[in-house]
């Protein structure tokens, strides 16, 4: 019996583990992949998963482990080397041409020649048999590639992959993260045509409902480590969640204090006020309301439309309906130099990308958002513009040879306290976090935690965003719940784990 | 101790951004002193200065003004290609301020036995300069909006006034090169105060967008678009509107480059003037430190940069290189200039400071 899985195992990955400096990124993971089967790999953003990929692609060397295909012992040398072995990875941005049609990004390379010269009429009849046959869809194969959908651009790559590079092991990084939900009806049943032909896939994805729809089994990565692989039919849903989440046993009991000693100090005052906020397709609407001195926590699963709130609050886009009121007063005009008036900061999501600005100082990161509030002419010296920087350095204790140092030198969690500092500096009425502890270390994300609730004792009010539920269980003194782009529910910051990983999941079955 | 502090003193050198355009230009100054007998030999005459390197420098203003305009959008991320044509725009509208009977503006037969008389102009000359670069302005605005606000790339929304601008240009005098005799109006070009007049613009308009970029706040916003445009506008900076502000300088400046080039040949030529000067102008900001892809910049290492290419041609002209073969020995010095920015010349020159280090 054991004998005949082992035969049946198209991947198998033993005792991986790899570490960049400062980072335990894999440590000792076991993954393994039947033939046939969709194996969906799970974790929070840092948990592990893409560096497995990238270890099974050959984009990155384990330090330690050995990975058999097929039951031989393989070392993996390069992506190239991967594909030759039969291991082809479609990415979320798709790595075809646009520009080139259908049946060239699929037969490019291996063109039908005839008298020397590209045989048109045979390669596209071959481009379109491979489609017909292999995934089952007809399309007109002369085409560019752009013009069609995503979800057909992924399919060409995924018939490329199968039938020019013979690939046997399929790895789906996040594909349905941008299709609509006929276009992700359309590849799952691809998806299932391939698993009855006995190809492995790999299905890497945030949405959890996929996962039970579509997976055999699934395989949950926590910071770096396998939490457990499980036939999808025997792992509830609300277990998973809790596994994917986790919950770590660091007890910081004077935040605990802090926060509770706060509670009688939150003010009636409310600084925040949305009514009925929304955006179509963006956010559904929705009330939020925000106390002087208060945490304000948002909690849901990745793609909740967490951000997507935080965005609408910050003025990066404009409400289509309802109304928003700062301090009182009525946003009238939505956009970041508006918020900045009105003294609304926005910590975003993606430091490196909507963050920092890195070939630009540290004094100059931190000054950015106090200057555009003044404007152009309003100019801060150098000498002031050093002050602040001295003084927020010295408040978030940033580690930097010196304030004229390009932020991009830092690490990233100084960087994430510079970013702060920026906002900090505008000394603003509401503070929005936007995962302010992703990716950085554990000593600083207590500091940071603490910030947030000194901050709110200094009378601010704070919207902090985290996909780690026990990090926003400790700092917030509310809780607000989104599931499918849509506030789902509001809870006390002392509201059971349980209850909120329930309304996160939205209906349990 | 001493060589410490001078080995010191000399990465710090190294690394700053002036350093190589300068290096760069005194490489073919020496190349000049040795191999040009009296390259550096300066005349008085009437009190004023004359000699090549006084022409260096005179021939290099028009590309001088462009590149400070240039240096502005290429710190945006940007490129403006259209800076010949604007100023073709710019003689054209100049000269048909001055001498407007080439689009039938019938002028009193008293005045017209003037036309060709060097005091006389049918439009003061303060209105011809104003109007000259309002226009000008205007073109650099249409640049800008077509980036900024229509997010149109910028190579492809400044070649669009690249191409008509000359034909606007020839529109504007009815196809005709109209001559200037207008004489205050050709002192820009080519009169003298001790120095070239030309060089007296280039140091004001140098010390104007010094002020403004460096003394406001719209320099480092310009640079922080440059590198990061998404986390610019997330910090509340309006890109749009930063973009907006350098692309019509760099239009207003085409237009004061255009007055200078028209100015010193005396006619409105618009097939000539500025012909490929865009790409003169975007090489001097290279030369100067600035990178293509945005972000800091570095306005007197522009005017280096302008300096080095104008010092390259009158070098050439000196060892009596023919015109037919001046392009292509121009190419080939400018390959070696930019090789001096190479990451194999910059590991070579940290090799160097650095064993100077570890020497004392």
């Amino acid at each position: 019996m054991s004998n005949m899985t082992e035969e049946h195992l198209l991947v198998e990955m033993k005792g991986i583990s790899k570490s960049f400096p400062g980072v335990q990124a894999l440590e000792n993971v076991d993954f393994d992949l039947r033939a046939g089967e969709i194996h969906a790999l799970l974790g929070g953003n840092g948990a592990g998963k893409s560096t497995l990929i990238k270890v099974l692609t050959g984009v990155l060397k384990p330090e330690r482990g050995t990975i058999f295909l097929q039951g031989k012992e393989v070392t993996i040398r390069s992506p190239q080397h991967a594909q030759e072995l039969g291991i082809s990875t479609v990415y979320q941005e798709i790595n075809l041409c646009p520009n080139l049609s259908v049946a060239e990004n699929i037969l490019i390379g291996r063109e039908p020649m005839k008298r020397g010269v590209i045989d048109w009429k045979e390669m596209n009849t071959q481009a379109d048999e491979i489609l017909r046959r292999v995934l089952g869809i007809d399309i007109d194969v002369t085409r560019l590639l752009g013009s069609y959908s995503v979800a057909i651009q992924q399919m060409v790559a995924i018939a490329r992959a199968l039938e020019i590079e013979s690939a046997i092991v399929l790895i789906l990084d996040e594909p349905t993260s941008s299709l609509t939900a006929n276009e992700t009806q359309q590849l799952f049943s691809v998806m299932r045509k391939l698993r009855g032909e006995g190809v492995g896939i790999i299905f890497i994805t945030h949405f959890i409902d996929q996962v039970y729809e579509v997976s055999d089994r699934i395989t949950v990565i926590r910071n770096g480590r396998l939490i457990s692989c499980d036939e999808t039919a025997a792992l509830p849903k609300m277990e998973l969640i809790f596994k994917m989440i986790g919950r770590s046993i660091t007890v910081l009991d004077d935040m605990e204090k802090i926060k509770q000693d706060m509670v009688d100090k939150i003010s009636e005052e409310s600084v925040l006020e949305a009514e009925d906020l929304g955006k179509y397709e963006w956010i559904q609407p929705m009330d939020l309301e925000v106390h002087k001195g208060e945490v304000l926590g948002l909690a849901g699963l990745v793609g909740s439309g967490r951000t997507e709130t935080a965005l609408l609050l910050f003025g990066i886009d404009n409400p289509d309906s309802g109304t928003l009121k700062i301090a009182g007063r009525k946003v009238r005009k939505f956009s970041p130099t508006n918020s900045i008036h009105l003294g609304v900061a926005l910590s975003p999501e993606d430091r490196k990308e909507a963050g920092i600005v890195d070939d630009l100082s540290v004094r100059e990161n931190i000054i950015l958002a106090l200057q555009s509030g003044r404007g152009w002419f309003k100019h801060i010296n150098l000498q002031q513009q050093k002050k602040i920087a001295d003084e927020f350095i010295k408040l978030l204790d940033i580690a930097t040879p010196s304030v004229d140092q390009p932020v991009k030198n830092l690490s990233g969690g100084n960087q994430q306290k510079v970013i702060l500092a920026r906002w900090l500096a505008i000394n603003p009425q509401v503070l929005i976090l936007d995962e302010p502890t992703r990716g950085i270390d554990v000593g600083t994300k207590a500091e940071i935690q603490k910030l947030v609730l000194t901050q709110a004792e200094e009378g601010k009010a704070v919207i902090f965003i985290s996909s780690e539920l026990e990090e926003v269980m400790r700092c917030s003194h509310r809780v607000a719940v989104l599931s499918d782009r849509e506030k789902v529910g509001e809870f006390s910051g002392d509201v059971d784990e349980k209850v909120l990983i329930e309304t996160m999941a939205g209906s349990v079955t | 101790m001493n060589r410490d502090n001078l080995s010191g003193i000399f990465k710090r050198l190294t690394e700053s951004r002036i350093f190589l355009p300068i290096l760069a230009l005194l490489l073919i100054l020496v190349f000049d002193v040795i191999f040009i007998p009296g390259f550096f030999k300066i005349q008085v005459r009437d009190g004023n200065l004359y000699g090549r390197v006084i022409d260096i420098m005179r021939n290099a203003s028009t590309v001088m003004v462009l590149a400070i305009g240039m240096t502005l959008v290429i710190a945006t991320g940007g490129i403006d290609l259209s800076v010949g044509a604007v100023m073709a725009i710019a003689s054209s509208v100049a000269a048909i301020m001055m001498n407007p009977t080439i689009i039938g503006v019938q002028l009193p037969p008293n005045l017209l036995a003037f036309i060709n008389d060097p005091n006389f102009t049918y439009s003061p000359l303060w209105e011809v300069i104003l109007v000259t670069l309002v226009v000008c302005t205007i073109c650099g605005l249409w640049n800008g909006m077509l980036v900024a606000y229509m997010d149109i790339q910028a190579m492809v929304a400044t070649l669009i006034l690249m191409i008509a601008g000359r034909g606007i240009a020839m529109l504007i005098t009815n196809g005709v090169r109209i001559q200037i005799f207008y004489e205050p109006y050709a002192f820009i070009g080519q009169g003298w105060i001790i120095l070239p007049f030309s060089l007296y613009i280039v140091a004001i308009i140098f010390a104007i967008t010094w002020l403004i970029t460096r003394k406001t706040a719209i320099g480092m916003f310009i640079e922080s678009v440059g590198m990061n445009p998404k986390a610019s506008h997330y910090s509340g900076v309006n890109e749009k509107r930063i973009k907006l502000l350098a692309y019509t300088f760099c239009g207003l400046c085409a237009g004061i480059a255009g007055l200078i080039a028209s100015a010193n040949i005396k006619t409105s030529d618009a097939f000539n003037i500025g012909k490929t000067i865009e790409l003169d102008a975007i090489l001097a900001v290279v030369i100067g430190g600035t990178a293509m892809t945005g972000g800091r910049f570095s306005l007197p290492g522009s005017l280096v940069g302008a300096l080095v290419i104008q010092a390259i041609t009158i070098t050439m002209y000196a060892l009596n290189v023919p015109a037919f073969a001046l392009q292509a020995i121009k190419g080939l010095v400018v390959v070696f200039v930019i090789l001096l920015y190479s990451e194999p010349f910059r590991v070579f020159l940290s090799k160097i400071t650095s064993a100077k280090g570890q020497q004392s």
